[in-house]
C-alpha cells in the first residue's frame, strides 16, 4: 500500500497538483495587476515626455491649430486644490477629533463614522452635481469657488477618517498624564493628542490632496473651464483635469498632445504625493 | 517642631497661604469656556459631516422634482432619451452602469483574490511591501488617466486583436452568443468593464489582504499540521473565516465601479441605444452626466440628468452601506467565532 505522501498515492498527487496550479494562477493574477500598471505608466511616460517642453508651463491653453501650453490650467488647478484643501482640512480635522476624542458615548460619532465611510467612496460626479445645485445654480455662473467647494467635500471624508484613526492610536496613558497635570480637555487634545498623531494627520491631508489633484468629475459642473488666464475665483476657472478631458476628446492632434502633457503632470504629482505620504507615515 | 496651633496662627504663614490662594492661575488656564467651546466646535463639524449625505439626497430630490412628477417610476423602465422631444427614461444608462460594473466584478474579484492570496501567503517578506505598494498605485492613478489611456491605447488594440477573436469564439455559443456580436469598434461596454476591473482591483485587494491578516495563526497552523496544502488552507480555513469581510470588500469595489465617471466616459461610447451585445457602445449614468449636463437644454433635461444622479447616489449608498455593515460584522466576530 502506498504511504500517504508517496508519489504513488493518487489523492496526494491530485492535491499537490491543485495546490501548485492555484498558487501559479495566484502569481499570474499579480502579474496581471502589475502588467496594467506598467502598461499605463510606460504609455504615459512615452507620450507625456513627447509633450513636455518649456512652453507647456509658459503659455495658456491655445485655440486649435496654434501653439500653446497649460499655464492657466496648471495655475487654476493649484488654486482650486489649495482652496479646497484649506476649506476641507479644518472641518475634517475637527470632525475627526470629535469622533476619536469625544465620541466614545452617544449616537453621533458612530453614525458620522458610518456616513463618512460612505462619503469616502461616494461617486465624485454626484458631489459635483450637489455643489452645482446648491451653489452654482444659485449664483447662476460656474466659478472657481464652486470647484473649490466640490473638492473640499472630497477632502473632508479622507481627513476625517485619517484623523479619527490616528487619534485612536494615541495611547490613553498620554491623555491621562496630561489630565493628571491639570490640563483641560482642549489643551490635552491640542497639545498632546494632535502632537502625537501629527505625522498621521499630515499623511491624511497629503492623501486628500493627491485624491483631489486628479479629480475631474466634480469640476465639470462647478469650475467648468476657461480658455484664458484668470485668477478670478468667481468666474469659470481653467483646471488640468477638465482641460485634459476636453483636449483628449477633441479631434486635433496638438490638443491631444497637450492632453498627454497634462496627464503626465497630474500623474507625477499624484504619485509623488502618495509616495511622500507613505514615507512620512512610515517614519 | 512648634505645635500646629502656633504655625497656623503665625501671621507670616497666614500671609503666605493667603498669597498662594489669591495668586492668578497661569494665563492659558484662564479660559474656562474653552473646554465647552472646543467640544461643541468639534461636535458641530461632526454633525456637519453627518448631514452631508442627507443634504446631497435632499438637494438632488429637490432639483429633480420636474421629472419625478412627470415620469414617476416609469422613468426607470423607459429606454427613450430624447432631449428634443423631451422624452426621458433612465433604462439605458442604468443598464450600462450595471453591466459595466458586473463585467468589472467578474474580472476583478478573482484577480483581487489571487493577488491578496499571493501577498498574504506566498510572497517572501521582502517583496510584500514593494508589490503591495505597486498594486495600491493602481488606485492612485487618476481616473481620467485610465480613460485617456483606454481611449488612445487600449481600445484600438482591443478592438483590433481581441474583439474579433471573442466574436469568432463566443459569438456562435447558444446563450452567451448574443453578448459577443457586432462590429469590433474597440470602445463599448466590455472595454469600459475591463478598465473598471483594473481600477477596482486595488480596492478589493486591500480589503481582502486586511481581512486575511485577521485569521488567527493558530487556525492556519492547525490545518498545516494536519497536512493541508497552502491552497487548502486558504480555501477551507482562511476564506470561510473571512467570507463576510471578503464580501464587504467586493461591495466596496462595486460601489466604486458603479460611480466611476471619467474612465467610463472615455471608452463606453456614449450611445443611448439599448443593445444586447457587450461590444456595442452604451452609456452609464455617470458618463451621461459628464457628457450632457453642462449642455443640457431646458429645465426638464437638467432635471432628468439630476434624477439620474439621484438614482446613482441611491444605488451606491446602499451598496457601500452594505459593505460597511458586513465589514463591521466581521470586526465584531473577530476572535470569538471559528
Amino acid at each position: 500500500m502506498a504511504s500517504a505522501i508517496s508519489p504513488d498515492n493518487k489523492i496526494y498527487r491530485r492535491r499537490r497538483m491543485v495546490n501548485a496550479t492555484m498558487l501559479f494562477i495566484s502569481g499570474l493574477t499579480l502579474l496581471f495587476g502589475l502588467f496594467w500598471l506598467a502598461w499605463i505608466l510606460i504609455t504615459l511616460l512615452y507620450e507625456g515626455f513627447n509633450a513636455l517642453g518649456p512652453t507647456l508651463f509658459t503659455l495658456n491653453t491655445p485655440p486649435p491649430g496654434s501653439n500653446g501650453g497649460l499655464l492657466n490650467a496648471i495655475v487654476g488647478s493649484l488654486v482650486m486644490a489649495t482652496m479646497g484643501t484649506l476649506i476641507g482640512t479644518p472641518i475634517g480635522i475637527l470632525a475627526g477629533t470629535y469622533l476619536a476624542e469625544f465620541g466614545r458615548r452617544g449616537w453621533l460619532a458612530p453614525a458620522t463614522r458610518f456616513i463618512n465611510d460612505i462619503l469616502l467612496s461616494a461617486p465624485s460626479i454626484v458631489i459635483g452635481l450637489f455643489i452645482y445645485s446648491v451653489y452654482v445654480s444659485q449664483v447662476k455662473h460656474f466659478s472657481g469657488w464652486g470647484g473649490a467647494l466640490a473638492l473640499s467635500l472630497i477632502v473632508i471624508p479622507v481627513v476625517v477618517r485619517t484623523t479619527d484613526d490616528m487619534l485612536k492610536l494615541v495611547p490613553d496613558s498620554l491623555r491621562e498624564a496630561a489630565v493628571a497635570l491639570g490640563a483641560p480637555a482642549w489643551k490635552m487634545i491640542v497639545f498632546i493628542s494632535y502632537r502625537a498623531a501629527r505625522a498621521g494627520i499630515v499623511t491624511g491631508i497629503l492623501l486628500a490632496v493627491a485624491r483631489i489633484s486628479g479629480e475631474t468629475a466634480p469640476l465639470l459642473f462647478t469650475a467648468l473651464n476657461n480658455q484664458f488666464w484668470s485668477l478670478n475665483m468667481n468666474a469659470p476657472m481653467a483646471n488640468l483635469p477638465v482641460v485634459i478631458f476636453q483636449f483628449a476628446m477633441s479631434p486635433y492632434p496638438d490638443w491631444q498632445r497637450l492632453a498627454w502633457g497634462g496627464a503626465i503632470l497630474i500623474t507625477l504629482a499624484v504619485l509623488a504625493l502618495n509616495i511622500a505620504a507613505r514615507m512620512l507615515f512610515r517614519r | 517642631m512648634p505645635p500646629m496651633d502656633a504655625v497656623l496662627s503665625d501671621p507670616a504663614f497666614q500671609n503666605r497661604s493667603q498669597a498662594a490662594y489669591n495668586k492668578q492661575p497661569p494665563p492659558s488656564a484662564r479660559l474656562p469656556w474653552m473646554d465647552a467651546f472646543f467640544k461643541n466646535l468639534t461636535r458641530f463639524f461632526a454633525f456637519f459631516v453627518f448631514s452631508i449625505l442627507a443634504a446631497i439626497l435632499i438637494s438632488l430630490l429637490y432639483h429633480s422634482q420636474l421629472t419625478l412628477a412627470k415620469f414617476g417610476f416609469g422613468f426607470l423602465f423607459v429606454d427613450e432619451w430624447d432631449p428634443v422631444k423631451e422624452e426621458f427614461g433612465a433604462l439605458v444608462p442604468i443598464y450600462g452602469t450595471l453591466v459595466s460594473s458586473a463585467i468589472a466584478m467578474i474580472i476583478g474579484i478573482p484577480v483581487s483574490f489571487g493577488i491578496a492570496l499571493f501577498l498574504t501567503e506566498l510572497s517572501p517578506n521582502w517583496l510584500k511591501r514593494p508589490l503591495g505598494t505597486a498594486i495600491e498605485m493602481l488606485a492612485a492613478i487618476p481616473s481620467i488617466i485610465y480613460g485617456m489611456w483606454g481611449l488612445f491605447v487600449f481600445a484600438p488594440l482591443f478592438g483590433e486583436y481581441v474583439q474579433p477573436v471573442l466574436v469568432k469564439l463566443l459569438g456562435p455559443l447558444p446563450i452567451f452568443g448574443p453578448l459577443f456580436k457586432g462590429p469590433s469598434m474597440g470602445i463599448g461596454m466590455l472595454t469600459a468593464g475591463i478598465i473598471l476591473a483594473v481600477m477596482v482591483i486595488p480596492f478589493i485587494t486591500a480589503v481582502m489582504r486586511d481581512v486575511f491578516e485577521l485569521v488567527p495563526a493558530m487556525f492556519k497552523e492547525s490545518a498545516y499540521g494536519l497536512g493541508a496544502t497552502t491552497w487548502e488552507v486558504v480555501w477551507n480555513v482562511v476564506l470561510p473565516y473571512t467570507k463576510i469581510g471578503v464580501v464587504g470588500g467586493v461591495m466596496l469595489g462595486l460601489g466604486r465601479a458603479l460611480g466611476e465617471t471619467m474612465a467610463v466616459t472615455f471608452v463606453i461610447g456614449n450611445s443611448h441605444r439599448l443593445s444586447a451585445s457587450l461590444l456595442a457602445p452604451g452609456n452609464s449614468i455617470a458618463s451621461s452626466l459628464a457628457n450632457e449636463f453642462t449642455e443640457a437644454v431646458g429645465a426638464l433635461h437638467s432635471s432628468a440628468l439630476i434624477e439620474l444622479g439621484l438614482i446613482l447616489f441611491l444605488i451606491t449608498t446602499i451598496v457601500l452601506a452594505l459593505s460597511k455593515l458586513l465589514l463591521q460584522q466581521l470586526a465584531k466576530h473577530e476572535g470569538t467565532k471559528s
